[in-house]
């Protein structure tokens, strides 16, 4: 097991100003996420997961804190660069223009560089090479998803965020995805952060998580360790489906 | 035309007033207050014109093209309530398309330089340019809006904020083109513009006006093309902070 850390959030808040009024989204949060692991972000409705999961990229900005990658501090890396390192899955699969091939070259031709082979970041979702010319808004929600991930790993990316990617697919469709996913964290040593409001989905993909409730971090850990014991009392109602959200 | 024929023009007013009280839309105060003021503001504009054909002073046209300059991005900027320096935007946009449009049309002789063709026309590409500046701030709030997922996306891939918003860059663009080539397709079909109109009925030849028209159908095409082009340029920066993070302002 690699216990290095990639990721290291330490004491952030985001603040909004809204109509004059100021929203607290997220409130001096910490939390590390290891190297080659799946760490889920998990939290009731507008308990911050998916603005936590921006931050990391730096699409959102933070108030105060440090977020390291590699310890090295992110606003001190190019912000492009930052964010071909650190890859995003939407929840919602939007496609720009263009096929399947034109959709996951989309990363490496800002780049001016040599461009890969799509098939190899089809091949890499368990798609069929034949998807290259399709037009993507054609597909299945799942292959859809997968066709998402393939455009992130294709800026070959050592980090992968997902924005409750399976939110809009059936059982066997999320189950596949799921697999994609941790044979490439396995495969490739790709760090993934994997924002869920399913548990049992947690259960089966993460090794790590936190718990977020009101823009706070309440719990982190182990994976196995929460679920067997959690720390909080939050953190107890929330496996027991009480702990309601915000929104 | 007599006073009389002009006052006899009135009647058509009270057509629209009677239109309303049997509607009871309740605009007749508003028609006359509109009656009134368009009276006044035409016969000052009437006497300032003359004045300033007269004077030959320079100083004068200068001041009137800045006056229209000024309303017209006041006017325009409303369309981009939330963005920040919308009015500075619209005022650029305006300024640099009347100041270029007017200077290739001096200098390759099209018009002779005297405050009759210069103020008329500065009109005709300052109003123009207002449109086509108001119709691109607000195509750009609402697909910054409406694109704001392929915007971050994109960003979230690692493009730069102009090429991430390349797609609501041209879509505003076009929005602000496209008056001017719609009645620029239907120009002679549907309706007789102003200017040629009022050629005709002060006595000109219509080959001659015509020839008029269509110079200022191109004028106003490529003023109206710049103005956008420059509003979107200078506007799209606006709805990203200087960390490449999109911020959709509220309107």
């Amino acid at each position: 097991m690699n216990d290095s850390i990639k990721l290291n959030v330490e004491n952030i808040s985001l603040i909004l100003q809204e109509r004059g009024r100021f929203l607290t989204l997220l409130d001096h949060v910490s939390l590390k996420i290891r190297q080659g692991r799946i760490h889920a972000l998990l939290g009731p409705s507008g308990s911050g997961k998916s603005t936590l999961l921006y931050t990391l990229n730096r699409l959102r900005q933070i108030s105060e804190g440090e977020i390291y990658l590699d310890n090295t501090e992110t606003r001190s890396l190019n912000i492009l660069d930052l964010r071909r390192r650190v890859g995003l899955v939407m929840q919602k699969a939007i496609f720009f223009s263009g096929t399947v091939s034109d959709n996951i070259l989309y990363g490496p031709r800002i780049q001016d560089k040599e461009l890969p082979d799509p098939f190899h970041y089809l091949e890499l979702v368990g798609l069929n090479p034949d998807f290259t010319n399709r037009d993507p808004n054609t597909l299945s929600g799942g292959q859809q998803q997968r066709v998402s991930i393939a455009r992130a790993l294709a800026n070959d990316p050592e980090v992968l965020l997902l924005d409750e990617p399976t939110s809009a697919l059936d059982a066997q469709a999320s189950e596949h995805l799921e697999e994609v996913v941790m044979q490439l964290c396995q495969e490739c040593q790709l760090t993934v952060v994997w924002v869920t409001h399913d548990l049992h989905q947690a259960r089966r993909v993460a090794q790590d998580v936190t718990l977020l409730y009101r823009g706070q971090m309440l719990e982190q850990g182990e994976a196995a360790d929460f679920f067997a014991q959690p720390i909080t009392v939050e953190g107890r109602a929330y496996l027991d489906g009480r702990l309601g959200g915000v929104e | 035309m007599s006073y009389l024929s002009l006052g006899l023009a009135l009647g058509f007013v009270g057509l629209a007033a009677i239109v309303s009280r049997y509607q009871e839309l309740g605009l007749e105060k508003d028609l006359a207050i509109g009656v009134i003021r368009a009276f006044i503001q035409l016969t000052i504009v009437g006497y300032i014109l003359s004045y300033v054909f007269a004077s030959h002073n320079q100083i004068f046209i200068v001041l009137m093209i800045s006056l229209m300059i000024g309303v017209a991005a006041h006017n325009a900027a409303k369309r981009g309530k939330g963005v920040p320096q919308a009015q500075s935007i619209v005022l650029i946009g305006i300024a640099f398309s009347e100041g270029i449009t007017l200077l290739l049309l001096l200098a390759l002789r099209i018009i002779p330089a005297t405050a009759q063709y210069i103020i008329p026309l500065s009109g005709m590409i300052v109003g123009n340019s207002m449109i086509a500046a108001g119709v691109t701030m607000n195509r750009l709030t609402s697909e910054f809006k409406l694109r704001r997922g392929e915007v971050e996306l994109a960003l979230s891939l690692g493009a730069p904020p102009k090429k991430a918003a390349l797609p609501v860059i041209q879509s505003a663009v076009k929005a602000g083109m496209i008056p001017t080539v719609d009645s620029m397709k239907t120009v002679g079909l549907v309706q007789l513009p102003g200017m040629m109109t009022g050629q005709i009925l002060a006595g000109a030849d219509p080959i001659q006006a015509v020839r008029y028209q269509i110079m200022v159908m191109f004028m106003i095409s490529g003023a109206s093309a710049l103005t956008s082009l420059i509003v979107v340029l200078l506007g799209y920066t606006r709805y990203f902070t200087p960390h490449a993070q999109l911020v959709v302002h509220d309107s």
